[in-house]
């Protein structure tokens, strides 16, 4: 079984390395350019001058979804970044201190966790303007009560250990304990959450922009081409056939690569999967 | 039991109290005034003084948002600024699309999850798990609006079976209106549906090593007795928690899929009320959601309770 773990770890790490190194190459070159419209080359099917074919505006396909690739990777990193360095201090304060800090912590996650994301970020873009930021601030809000969740849970079960029973002996402060020992030992948990929101944010950050509301153009999106294949998948299907595959071929990726680190590092869930 | 009921009522209110100072906090937070926004920059003076005066713009935020919540508690959810209807008619309409939308995505994601599920642990290890769980890690990373399209691509434009988008009404007939409704269901069950059977396949591997099983085993129970009657009902706890959160995903997820399939119902009618500024409609409908993902995690709470009773004491 160790095999197979390490088997959706090494896939995971490969596909999601191939899909950060298609945006950054991006950076320095594209088959073409992203921002010219040839409107000879428009709707072309996939062929060897244009792999993944051309778009309505005679745009090359490949191209975008490398460019996009950028901006999806960008929005859904500083959205986890935000939930992590929001949720994850909120979560150990609250496991240190428990009694009321603990309890409004929970009621006020049971409150994000109330809204359902997509809507609560339709309503955040839509109230503060449609763009990449605001759509970062969107996912990234909801991101904060999952991973103080996780950090909370993780601290609650290092808490009552003996090494840190030892630490406190030894005069330690809560915060002292919380950033040498807890700190360390659930930071595998956040790691494999980290990867899980990743995905998430990739795919919300699509649905966003599908709905017009995440980067706006002529910067490339995935969810955006998705948009604009739709009225068009008669005549040209491949405008929606290959940014919704980059789409789950990336998510597939980082689950791979959240499940090969889960299972590298806790071998009891690997006996569940 | 009285004590936990009454605990998980009383967080279900808070929780609704807190939500919607948060909604009304967010919408007063619109930059300009609401009443100019919504009316665009050629309304009159006195159109935008009338409408302020409709959606009690004019007191303090506190007395304003006691005005709010106090409407929404009596069902009076206020006019739509422009569909120039009640909001509440406006909501049962759409509801009359979403919620059967809802509910057939459900039943189709849970339809599909629990056999793949029953069948991939029972199989475990084996190409037949290997095979359906790979289709399931497959399926969490679709996005449920690119499957629509390819939906619509194979089952509309190419084998012309089910329409493509647009949605003929109830009083059209209930097969042709269930018709509308297919794909769309099946777009947002798939990925739903994917979810789920991993955590039945999980819930069910740890539920398959414990020693009650060996025993119906060993008392030479059929397999398939020991998998539905022991296995399956205590799995279910988490299979019936991860229902009810997949239930504020499929609301949120109308939103996306019925502006793809042009579907009129509530999760189009929150996003065009976005983009049109109808701020009545948009504070309302989403009270609406979030009142009902609240109401159903409570139902969920409450239900395995019921299942479980150590879970009752531990409250």
């Amino acid at each position: 079984m160790k095999a197979l773990a390490n088997r959706s770890l090494l896939a995971g790490c490969l596909i999601t390395g191939l899909v950060a190194l298609m945006a950054l190459v991006s950076f320095l070159w594209t088959p073409y350019d992203v921002t010219k419209l040839v409107v000879a080359d428009r709707t072309q099917a996939p062929s060897l001058i244009h792999w993944f074919g051309t778009d309505h505006f005679g745009r090359d396909i490949a191209s975008m979804i490398m460019v996009g690739a950028r901006n999806s990777i960008a929005v859904a990193l500083v959205a986890v970044g935000i939930g992590m360095g929001i949720g994850v201090p909120l979560g150990l304060f609250a496991a240190a201190r428990g009694g009321l800090a603990d309890e409004a912590l929970m009621r006020l996650n049971d409150l994000v966790f109330a809204f359902p994301a997509l809507l609560s970020a339709i309503m955040i873009t839509a109230i503060f303007g449609p763009g990449a930021i605001n759509a970062i601030i969107a996912i990234g809000i909801f991101n904060v009560p999952v991973f103080a969740r996780v950090a909370r849970a993780g601290a609650l079960s290092v808490w009552p250990r003996e090494f840190i029973l030892a630490a406190r002996a030894a005069g330690k402060s809560q915060t002292l304990i919380t950033v040498e020992h807890i700190l360390p030992n659930i930071a595998n948990q956040l790691l494999v959450q980290g990867t899980i929101q990743f995905a998430l944010g990739i795919l919300a950050e699509a649905g966003l922009s599908y709905l017009g509301l995440g980067a706006q153009p002529p910067m490339p999106s995935w969810g955006r081409m998705l948009f604009d294949a739709q009225t068009r998948m008669t005549v040209a299907p491949w405008m929606a056939l290959f940014p919704g595959m980059a789409i789950v071929i990336t998510v597939l990726g980082l689950n791979l690569l959240g499940d090969g680190i889960a299972d590298l590092l806790d071998p009891k869930s690997r006996r569940r999967r | 039991m009285t004590a936990y009921l009454a605990k998980r009522l009383a967080i279900a209110a808070i929780t609704l109290a807190l939500a919607s100072v948060v909604v009304f906090a967010m919408l007063e937070i619109v930059p300009g005034d609401p009443a100019r926004v919504m009316l665009g920059m050629n309304a009159s003076e006195t159109q935008v003084a009338q409408l302020r005066q409709q959606m009690g713009l004019d007191g303090g935020p506190v007395q304003r948002y006691l005005h709010w919540a106090g409407n929404l508690l009596s069902l009076d959810f206020g006019r739509s600024y422009t569909y120039s209807v009640p909001v509440i008619d406006l909501v049962t309409e759409r509801l009359a699309v979403s919620l059967p939308l809802a509910l057939i995505a459900l039943a189709l994601s849970t339809a599909i999850a629990i056999p793949v599920g029953l069948y991939a642990a029972s199989r475990r290890g084996k190409t037949g798990d290997v095979i359906s769980m790979g289709a399931a890690q497959l399926g969490v990373a679709v996005p449920n609006f690119w499957f629509a399209l390819l939906l619509v691509y194979l089952f509309a434009v190419w084998l012309r079976w089910l329409p493509a988008g647009g949605f003929p009404g109830w009083g059209a007939g209930i097969w042709p209106a269930l018709k509308a409704l297919l794909l769309p269901a099946l777009a947002l069950a798939l990925p739903q549906a994917a979810i789920l059977a991993r955590v039945t396949r999980s819930a069910l591997v740890d539920v398959l090593s414990e020693d009650y099983i060996r025993t119906a085993r060993a008392k030479g129970m059929p397999w398939r007795r020991v998998l539905w009657g022991h296995a399956l009902r205590n799995a279910l706890i988490p299979v019936v928690t991860i229902m009810g959160l997949q239930f504020a995903f499929l609301l949120a997820g109308t939103i996306i899929i019925e502006n793809v399939f042009y579907l009129p119902g509530l999760g189009r009618l929150i996003f065009q009320a976005i983009t049109q500024r109808d701020l009545i409609v948009v504070e309302s409908v989403v009270m609406l959601l979030v009142a009902t993902v609240i109401a159903v995690n409570l139902i969920v709470d409450l239900s395995y309770a019921l299942v479980d009773p150590r879970l009752r004491s531990r409250a």
